[in-house]
């Protein structure tokens, strides 16, 4: 048997191939692709935290995503209309600056994670599902009823944002972007299962009175894991819109915290590359597929079927078998 | 008074109709057994649940370690240094065995909320959970799946993780449970040395450990302790002979 690490590693210099290949043979339009994959994979990777190792169902995920997406979209297009994004109580400018506009995405979207996990952390099981879904659609419904920022139909960015000496208007430096960004949040990921912090919340998801037992409130673990976890999918927001140079409700939709879900349940929850392996074999099949019937999502759910029925461990546990204790 | 560890001090929990606690008093000393029996359905598991903290009484305090813990939460409790072991087994079972002693080690040390540490090389959480291990004979199996352990193992790896907290007294939900003839025998020798380290508040349905363990046992008959007293005099107390031990009790 494979062990996990190498399978992890495969993965990684995989996503880094691709794009190179596609640079030699001058196929741009696999390198955007592979980004999409990379940045969906992010947003997952955010989500796995609260639902791989906490147990945390959440249907909201796409609040964060869209409030990352949101964050880019309205600092950018302030930039580029030369207006500034408000005057009282203090002046906020405006910015096409990469990095400005990601510490805004997290500290916005980590803020809203804290607000909905304060209240949704109450109840568990269905109801935690319903009340992150319904906060989703909180989100969707105010970024449709908001007309200053394009209501329904969403707000485009003509130029991608800047970052510190690369020309992210091209398509592999972007791309490296958010390679390095995932990569970082896959590390972040790691470490954190194998913290303190992460024993606790991985008891506390298989046997919450044990938690309390000896002497830890589940609850506080699990509003810290919402909220790193709401963090990096904002993150992965702001990146997805700059990819795109388009801002809509639809990143807001619960069918986007659905697919966030898919893509964890592919590629094995609560497994580290888990939700990597999930993104993109949806990208691949979304564009593969795709193009053969407009019905592919009809395959989609029989792949996730037969995942479900026979892997126990999604792809990522049939390649590198049961998931090994930590050391 | 003063000495006391635990004191249930007039407790009452009703259930709609259902008076599953009446007007309890209870004590745990230093150093001793302290054994409540009852029969199925006399109210047992709710005493336990009044006492960790999982359940709230309607009226009545809980006094432990020399203060009023009853408004104190389940997490409260433990952090004040109660040890419960459960009836039946409340482990992580995708943990392995050093995981969940650990996770004790680490709730006793209060130092949770640290993120970027690598938890299972702390040599400090380590040495805490593997001595625990080592007393409940769990050492040669650290590296096991909880998930894989029969169910002695899991009786004992409760008891080994209430160790690593450790607590100033013991609250056991009949650690007996399923345990056979030969690890009853052994769980009960260990228990005998362990009330000098903290007292136990034992709940068990094995009358031979009970009667050879305590130091004083208290009977529970609908939600009501109908007797306190040694074993010889719970024996001989007419009251209990009538309401549960019936005639094998000579």
């Amino acid at each position: 048997m494979i062990r996990e690490w190498q399978v992890n590693a495969a993965i990684m210099a995989l996503l880094l191939a691709v794009p190179l290949w596609a640079l030699v043979a001058d196929e741009p339009f696999t390198i955007t692709l592979t980004t999409r994959a990379v940045i969906l994979a992010l947003a997952a990777v955010g989500l796995n935290i609260a639902l791989g190792l906490g147990g945390l169902v959440s249907l909201g995920h796409a609040a964060f995503f869209g409030i990352g997406g949101y964050a880019m979209g309205i600092l950018a297009h302030h930039a580029q209309t030369y207006t500034p994004v408000m005057e009282w109580p203090f002046l906020i400018e405006g910015t096409k600056s990469m990095p400005l506009i990601w510490v805004t995405a997290i500290v916005t979207s980590a803020l809203a994670a804290l607000l909905i996990g304060l209240l949704s952390l109450r109840t568990t099981g269905v109801y935690f599902i319903m009340i992150t879904l319904a906060f989703g659609q909180m989100f969707f419904y105010f970024a449709i009823s908001w007309p200053a920022y394009g209501g329904e139909d969403g707000l485009s960015i003509y130029l991608r944002n800047d970052f510190p000496r690369l020309n992210t208007l091209r398509p592999m430096p972007f791309f490296v972007i958010c390679y390095v960004i995932l990569a970082l949040a896959l590390l972040v990921s790691w470490r954190i299962a194998k913290s303190s912090f992460g024993l606790a919340l991985a008891a506390a998801r298989q046997n919450e009175v044990r938690v309390r037992t000896v002497g830890i409130d589940p609850y506080r673990l699990r509003l810290f894991a919402f909220v790193i976890s709401g963090a990096i999918t904002g993150l992965a927001g702001a990146l997805f819109a700059d990819l795109n140079r388009f801002v809509s409700p639809t990143m807001f939709s619960w069918q986007m915290s659905g697919e966030f879900i898919v893509f964890i349940i592919l590629g094995g929850v609560g497994r580290l590359f888990g939700p990597v392996v999930g993104a993109c074999l949806f990208v691949i099949l979304e564009h593969w597929l795709g193009g053969v019937s407009d019905y592919w999502l009809i395959f989609l759910g029989a792949i996730l079927l037969l995942v479900v029925l026979f892997a126990r461990g999604g792809l990522i546990g049939g390649l590198a078998g049961r998931e090994v204790a930590h050391d | 008074m003063i000495d006391t560890i635990l004191k249930l001090d007039g407790l009452s929990k009703s259930f709609g109709a259902v008076r599953a606690a009446k007007d309890v008093r209870l004590d745990l000393r230093p150093g001793e057994i302290h054994a409540l029996i009852g029969p199925n359905g006399a109210g047992k598991s709710t005493l336990i649940q009044l006492t960790a903290g999982g359940l709230q009484p309607d009226a009545g305090v809980v006094r432990f370690a020399g203060r009023d813990v009853t408004q104190l939460s389940m997490v409260g409790r433990a952090r004040a240094g109660l040890g419960r072991t459960f009836q039946i087994s409340a482990l992580p079972m995708e943990h392995t065995v050093l995981q969940n002693a650990v996770l004790g080690s680490l709730g006793q040390s209060g130092r949770v909320m640290r993120f970027f540490n690598s938890v299972m090389t702390d040599r400090a959480l380590k040495e805490r959970a593997m001595a625990a291990l080592e007393r409940v004979e769990l050492a040669d199996h650290a590296k096991t799946r909880t998930a894989d352990l029969s169910h002695g193992q899991r009786r004992q790896l409760e008891v080994g993780v209430a160790l690593t907290l450790e607590p100033k007294a013991f609250l056991m939900d009949e650690p007996m449970a399923g345990l056979g003839a030969e690890g009853s025998k052994r769980l009960t020798g260990f228990l005998d040395t362990l009330r000098h380290e903290a007292p136990i508040l034992l709940v068990e349905h094995d009358m031979d450990a009970v009667f050879s363990l305590a130091d004083r046992i208290s009977v529970l008959v609908y939600g009501e302790v109908i007797a306190t007293g040694t074993a010889d005099e719970i024996r001989s107390d007419p009251r209990v002979r009538e309401a549960y031990l019936g005639e094998n009790a000579a």
